[in-house]
């Protein structure tokens, strides 16, 4: 399966990085390889097998509606890059 | 040429549960900015959801009361996509697998028939945070500050079937699922506050044709605005076809201060999403015990008490609609009933006087200066002919101003009916003898003057007198 | 000290021949000196581990001293540890300081450890020679141009170097096993749920998990009981009792059906490994147990199956990785897509941006079907292999890895290549079972592991059939020799 530099812009975009056009071959080329290895899939057929998508087969549990969690701005904040007032400050959003 | 509308709401409300839907912080209204997100809420690295018992509780609720098929297991997805008040980078959703399917509702339309809407399905998210744009600024330019204390605030996403042809039905529709959930207690559904958001899928077709392109409108926050928006957009889609131009698929926004829906400014391409099962989180199993438990606590339904309250007291479907638009609402009337016996006065009243005194003061009915009791009261008075309808009004503006019960007042203002047939008498001789002219042009055939007679007798009572006997004695007194 | 059981060290401890804290001081030592040849340490917590091992002492003058009491151990650096530096192996949280503790942390400090360091890993779990580390590579001490496995690369040379008595790793296609394998030490992936996730920064939700590295089973038996068990704050932590390790260590194994697969003894097992692990089933049968034939046949299509589900699960959990709440953020970003895309190019390495890519692209519209919905199908074929297999046998055994510790830079411009080291260990995550590796005969000098799997909640089992085998060999008491 080969996926071209277009595809390559695409997903970067989709996934918010930054890839140059310059790597965008060499990214091109080492994910066709990995969609090759991939590609075995298809010698299977699965036709009417149910998906697993979690290998423990138990239901959600339910948790009870009570608040347990206390302000802990100030911890939470001491890490972030930017933020005044409270608030995380990021570059403005254009709606 | 003739163009259907078609419309579809999607509608997400609040679920009024004490913690997020998968963390146990608060949901309270009104904290400090990030005062209210913890670790989960936040996205920190390595942390996990689990899922609010309250949350499932309430969706389950509103399945039951639109009458729809509750999911025994339902499965949550993740909706990927970037945005800084989407601290994680996706929401936590529901796609294949809903908690509610289908169900329905009915709505009452202005000139009083009723329409099933259909309700495709109803699915538990979470919410996302807040952005204060424009509030800060550093080199580079202006920022956006960014709350997280909504992120993580359970949401029901309630969409309809496509089945709405018009704007009134539209908002029909929305104020009845506006009332539901607010009915069964599982969201305040405040429009203002954004516990209750409305967002509109319009198209127009060619009646009999497939359903054209549509397009969807945000940014409706009121009921009115919700028509207006959607009356906009229909004339503009119409516009555009007939002009030979097409539909764009899309996002608009809509304008208040203009009136006008316009393009969302984002250039995204359709967002795709990459849905798949949240791995965080195990598939959602809810057996018959629960979802009756669940049920059990639900109030009798608008719709049945409306029909209840029109075959057994005997009151039309429009009243019986108005007086069951909220539960407090509804408990006020019964009671009122109850202490009165007369459901017809105390519907009139109730749609009448008070609901215009609670609009102009805007006040909801648990906020009423007049208690069910204290209408009541009145209502008695009335129906042991102690009172005028007339001077009734006067006695209900006083209970309203807090000078006391209808029985205090009536004292303390003299506001006795006169029934007393010889003092009406006395007065209709009084004023027959001083108007010898009007007594001359009624009995010529002039049938008018009776109503100048009248007027005189109730002035002379100041009000008091007894309408029926006045009417009854002064069409005697006047023969001749 | 170093060479001792976490056994003969707690015993030791309590019988007063040395301190706790000389026993931590005695690491901090060796860490100083030896370290920088492995580099298996990315960030080492001597104060803490100190007042750790302080406090350790009183409870042993007290007499409430347990079994982890004072033992020093390491974390894998992708376990948040609070107040102190939790990298993942990565620039993008170079800075980052964990606010709070992962369960699996809180678990061991209140069972008494004294926490040494955090452990170098390849970036975000992603890769299986150690070599993807934002903070360089790990050596293998056995060899020092050679990888040491990954991505619990660091904790792996720690252990295998005595700079730890055990450490924590985590395990998605093979990152505990593998490395274990190829450091020569005893390396266990518990059941999926029997350890919280809480805390355990996220590479692919349904893969990954909390496990130990240490030199023999009775030792990783010991801090596999403290781990272990139901947390409340993880949706996937299953409510399952948590037997007595220990006690299960010395049951009889005899009648014990071994199962060999095929598909794990075929075409590119190196010779060498094999004759290893052919000595090592006839020790089992020589303690006991029988031999058996059988067949996973959906197994060799784990690695293709694996580099869907994962890269899949792990683009969505690093989304969250944008530079505004904590992390790297790029410099004077111009607009938000600016902030997005450069603070992540920068952050994130190249496999990393790899796996996303491939991860976003397996979700995307038109390719969710083939791609993604495909391989959970395979994922249930290849369980219900395990499943059937355990109808026949009490457990599979086979080569951990294909061959033994390559060179550095061998593989690195080949992720396939890379990948297919995993080719035996990723089948055990994806059906979600237990599985351990033991060091075996080692082959051109290098170390060999023996892979054992079990089934669901067969820890206790696992750890129990490796005793044995340690109890009637020596090849897990063999240690690097280190130039101090």
């Amino acid at each position: 399966m080969a996926l071209d530099t277009r595809d390559v812009a695409k997903i970067a975009h989709l996934a918010r990085l930054d890839v140059k056009r310059d790597e965008r071959d060499h990214f091109s080329a080492e994910l066709s390889n990995i969609l090759d290895l991939v590609e075995q899939m298809r010698c299977v057929d699965t036709t009417g097998v149910e998906p697993m998508a979690h290998p423990l087969h138990m239901a959600q549990r339910l948790r009870p509606d009570r608040v347990t969690e206390t302000n802990e701005r100030e911890h939470f904040q001491q890490i972030a890059p930017q933020t005044e007032d409270g608030l995380y400050l990021v570059p403005r959003v254009v709606e | 040429m003739q163009w259907e509308p078609v419309i579809g709401l999607e509608i997400h409300t609040q679920l009024a549960t004490n913690s997020k839907i998968f963390s146990g912080a608060s949901t309270a209204f009104g904290a400090e900015p990030n005062s209210q997100a913890c670790a989960v809420d936040l996205g920190l690295p390595g942390v996990l959801p689990v899922l609010n018992q309250g949350a499932v509780q309430r969706a389950v609720q509103f399945g039951c009361a639109i009458a729809a098929e509750i999911a025994p297991r339902s499965v949550f997805a993740r909706k990927n996509y970037f945005y800084p008040d989407l601290p994680k980078g996706y929401q936590i959703s529901q796609y294949e697998l809903p908690i509610v399917g289908r169900g329905q509702v009915e709505i009452l339309l202005d000139d009083g028939a009723l329409k099933t809407i259909g309700v495709t399905r109803a699915h538990l998210e979470e919410d996302a945070g807040k952005s204060l744009h424009g509030s800060f600024s550093g080199a580079g330019g202006d920022l956006t500050g960014i709350d997280l204390n909504r992120a993580g605030t359970p949401l029901l996403e309630i969409v309809s079937e496509p089945d709405l042809r018009s704007a009134e039905e539209a908002v029909a529709y929305a104020r009845k699922i506006h009332q539901l959930v607010r009915w069964i207690g599982i969201s305040d559904g405040n429009m203002q506050e954004g516990s209750f958001r409305v967002d509109a899928n319009v198209s127009v077709r060619r009646p009999g044709e497939p359903f054209g392109t549509r397009a969807e409108i945000k940014n409706i926050n009121s009921f009115r605005f919700l028509h207006k928006a959607i009356e906009f957009e229909i004339e503009r889609q119409i516009d555009l076809l007939e002009d030979g131009g097409n539909v764009v698929q899309e996002t608009r926004l809509y304008d208040a201060d203009k009136d006008e829906t316009r393009s969302m400014r984002t250039k995204e391409e359709a967002n795709d999403y990459r849905y798949f099962p949240d791995p965080d989180l195990l598939p959602v199993e809810l057996d018959e015990a629960f979802i009756e438990a669940a049920t059990a606590e639900l109030p009798e339904l608008p719709d049945a008490m409306r029909q209840r309250f029109r075959d057994a007291y005997g009151i039309s479907d429009y009243d019986a609609a108005l007086l069951t638009t909220s539960r407090a609402t509804a408990g006020y009337y019964e009671s009122v009933v109850d202490l009165t016996g007369d459901a017809k006065l105390a519907a009139n009243w109730m749609n009448g006087a008070l609901a215009a005194a609670l609009n102009k003061a805007g006040l909801e009915i648990s906020e009423s200066p007049v208690s069910s009791e204290q209408l009541a009261g009145l209502i008695k008075r009335i129906q042991d002919d102690t009172l005028s309808g007339k001077i009734a009004k006067q006695v209900f503006e006083a209970i309203w101003a807090g000078e006391g019960d209808a029985d205090q007042i009536i004292e303390a203002k003299g506001l006795k009916q006169i029934t007393d047939s010889g003092a009406i008498e006395q007065m209709i001789d009084a004023i027959i003898a001083a108007n010898p002219q009007q007594v001359e042009q009624y009995r010529a055939g002039k049938e008018k003057v009776f109503g100048f007679f009248v007027g005189q007798v109730m002035k002379q009572s100041q009000g008091k007198a007894n309408p029926q006997q006045v009417n009854a004695l002064l069409k005697d007194k006047l023969k001749g | 000290m170093h060479e001792q059981s976490i056994t003969a060290l707690a015993a030791a401890l309590r019988a007063r021949a040395f301190s706790a804290r000389e026993l931590t001081a005695h690491y901090l030592a060796r860490i100083q000196q030896l370290d920088e040849h492995l580099n298996a340490y990315i960030t080492v917590t001597d104060e803490q581990a100190l007042a750790a091992a302080e406090r350790a002492d009183q409870q042993l003058a007290a007499g409430t001293a347990g079994p982890l009491t004072g033992i020093p151990i390491a974390h894998k650096d992708i376990f948040c540890t609070n107040g102190i530096k939790t990298s993942c192996g990565s620039r993008m949280l170079d800075t980052f300081v964990a606010p709070y503790d992962a369960t699996v942390v809180e678990r061991l400090q209140a069972a008494g450890v004294a926490m040494l360091g955090k452990t170098n890993m390849d970036e975000f779990a992603m890769g299986s020679s150690n070599e993807t580390s934002y903070y360089g590579p790990v050596h293998n001490p056995w060899r020092l141009e050679r990888v040491p496995g990954g991505s619990s690369g660091g904790s792996a040379a720690a252990v295998a170097a005595g700079l730890c008595a055990a450490a924590t790793g985590t395990d998605t296609g093979g990152s505990i096993r593998q490395p274990a394998a190829f450091c020569g030490i005893t390396g266990i992936k518990p059941t999926y749920g029997r350890c919280s996730r809480w805390g355990m920064i996220a590479f692919a939700s349904s893969l990954d998990q909390a496990g130990v590295l240490a030199r023999s089973a009775a030792d990783a038996a010991l801090v596999l009981q403290a781990m272990a068990g139901f947390d409340e704050r993880d949706s996937t932590s299953a409510d399952e009792p948590v037997p007595d390790y220990r006690a299960q260590l010395e049951d009889d194994i005899a009648g014990l059906k071994i199962g060999l697969p095929k598909e794990y003894f075929g075409e590119g097992l190196d010779p060498n490994v094999a004759a290893s692990i052919e000595a090592a089933i006839k020790e089992y049968e020589a303690l006991g147990a029988s031999v058996h034939e059988i067949s996973l046949p959906n197994a060799p299509l784990s690695v293709p199956v694996y580099y869907v589900v994962a890269p899949a699960e792990c683009s969505s959990n690093l989304a969250r990785f944008d530079g505004v709440r904590y992390g790297h953020r790029c410099e004077a970003p111009t607009d938000l897509e600016d902030l997005y895309t450069r603070s992540r190019a920068e952050g994130f390495g190249a496999e990393v941006k790899r796996r996303i890519m491939i991860g976003t692209y397996v979700l995307s519209a038109g390719y969710y079907d083939a791609y993604y919905l495909k391989a959970q199908q395979l994922r249930h074929l290849i369980s219900d292999d395990f499943k059937r297999a355990f109808e026949q046998v009490d457990v599979i055994m086979g080569p951990t890895t294909p061959s033994t510790a390559f060179a550095l830079g061998a593989k690195r411009d080949d992720p396939v290549a890379m990948y297919l080291n995993d080719i035996y260990t990723i089948a055990t995550n994806l059906a979600g079972l237990p599985g351990v590796s033991i060091p075996v005969a080692p082959a051109d000098g290098l170390p060999v592991g023996l892979q054992l799997i079990g089934n669901v909640f067969q820890e206790g089992r696992l750890l129990n059939i490796a005793h044995r085998l340690q109890q009637a060999t020596d090849w897990h008491r063999m240690t690097p020799r280190l130039a101090a």
